[in-house]
């Protein structure tokens, strides 16, 4: 819509923007949102950007959920969502896959991986520490590896 | 105080959301269900596959779990809570962000936070998979997605949802 419609910014420049919010913790589009509503019309634009953007969504998932108080011990809807947890399980798994890998230098990073999830999935560690030692242990290899080419 | 603590929680949370909400399944799990006793497994999940059916971005997926431990005050407390934060240092530090672009700290940054993003998505996936009460033709409905996901990757992720709803009323998840 940004791009193709209206074309306040080029697809480049929202490539750029889109990975930056990516990387950054947080809802990517919701920041996505106040970059672009910042970048166009300051901080009223920040603001009313991402209220733009979620209003709607929230209204149709607190809908759906005054269904599920209402509906949701059937057995088919528990069928019903069962059936969709299985799907949204198998593409966060496509998902991790695929970001894996795009990962640079898989046997220098993937232990990482590995570790996040022993941490996480395994242990039940709380995921502050987790992400906190991680990261310094996995952005100092990084900045490591960038100095020797 | 509930309502309080659940802002607190998200807030907290919103921080470390790298990779964004579905990052966060994992902790999410650990703070509502493990440590704080507001919901069970099953309703944890549950909550999941409607934010996952529903339009709109996966954050919302706090919406839904808001909703549940404290009503409409608590679907907008965490809604908020996860989103605020992270707007506003956004909002006061993009431009310098941008300013460091290409240095070497910030490139090692992301670099370094990569794999550690794929391992929290991937912890998502199989917290999911082990509570959502899954028959054996559900697992293979996961495998299936996985292979149709990265196989055909212009199909949309929603005619697989669509999918796994018939599948799953019809008893075959």
């Amino acid at each position: 819509m940004l791009v193709e419609q209206r074309h306040w910014m080029t697809a480049e420049d929202f490539n750029a923007q889109l990975g930056m919010c990516q990387f950054l913790p947080g809802p990517n589009v919701v920041n996505l949102a106040v970059v672009v509503g910042k970048r166009y019309q300051g901080l009223p634009g920040a603001i009313v950007a991402p209220l733009g953007l979620l209003t709607g969504p929230v209204l149709i998932v607190l809908l759906l959920a005054l269904v599920y108080d209402c509906y949701g011990a059937l057995p088919q809807a528990q069928g019903l969502l069962r059936g969709i947890a299985a799907v949204g399980c198998g593409l966060l798994f496509a998902m991790a896959w695929r970001m894996g890998m795009a990962i640079q230098v898989k046997p220098v990073f993937w232990p990482f991986t590995v570790l996040t999830v022993s941490g996480i999935a395994l242990l039940r560690w709380p995921m502050p520490l987790v992400m906190a030692a991680g990261l310094l242990l996995s952005g100092s290899v990084a900045y490591w590896t960038l100095g020797r080419k | 105080m509930i309502l309080f603590e659940l802002f607190l929680e998200c807030a907290l949370l919103s921080f470390v959301a790298f990779g964004g909400a579905t990052a966060l399944l994992p902790e999410l799990h650990r703070v509502v269900v493990d440590h704080h006793h507001w919901l069970n497994d099953t309703t944890f999940t549950q909550l999941y596959a409607i934010a996952q059916a529903a339009p709109g971005p996966n954050v919302l997926v706090v919406t839904l779990i808001g909703w549940e431990i404290a009503g409409l005050a608590g679907a907008l407390a965490a809604t908020l809570a996860m989103c605020l934060p992270m707007s506003v240092l956004i909002y006061l530090l993009i431009d310098r962000w941008e300013s460091f672009s290409g240095k070497r700290w910030q490139r090692a940054v992301s670099l370094g936070v990569a794999p550690l993003a794929v391992g929290l998505v991937f912890s998502g996936a199989t917290l999911i998979a082990t509570s959502a009460g899954l028959s054996p033709a559900g697992w293979i409905l996961v495998a299936a997605v996985v292979l149709a996901n990265l196989r055909f990757r212009e199909l949309h992720p929603l005619w697989l949802i669509a999918a796994g709803a018939i599948l799953g009323i019809s008893g075959f998840a």
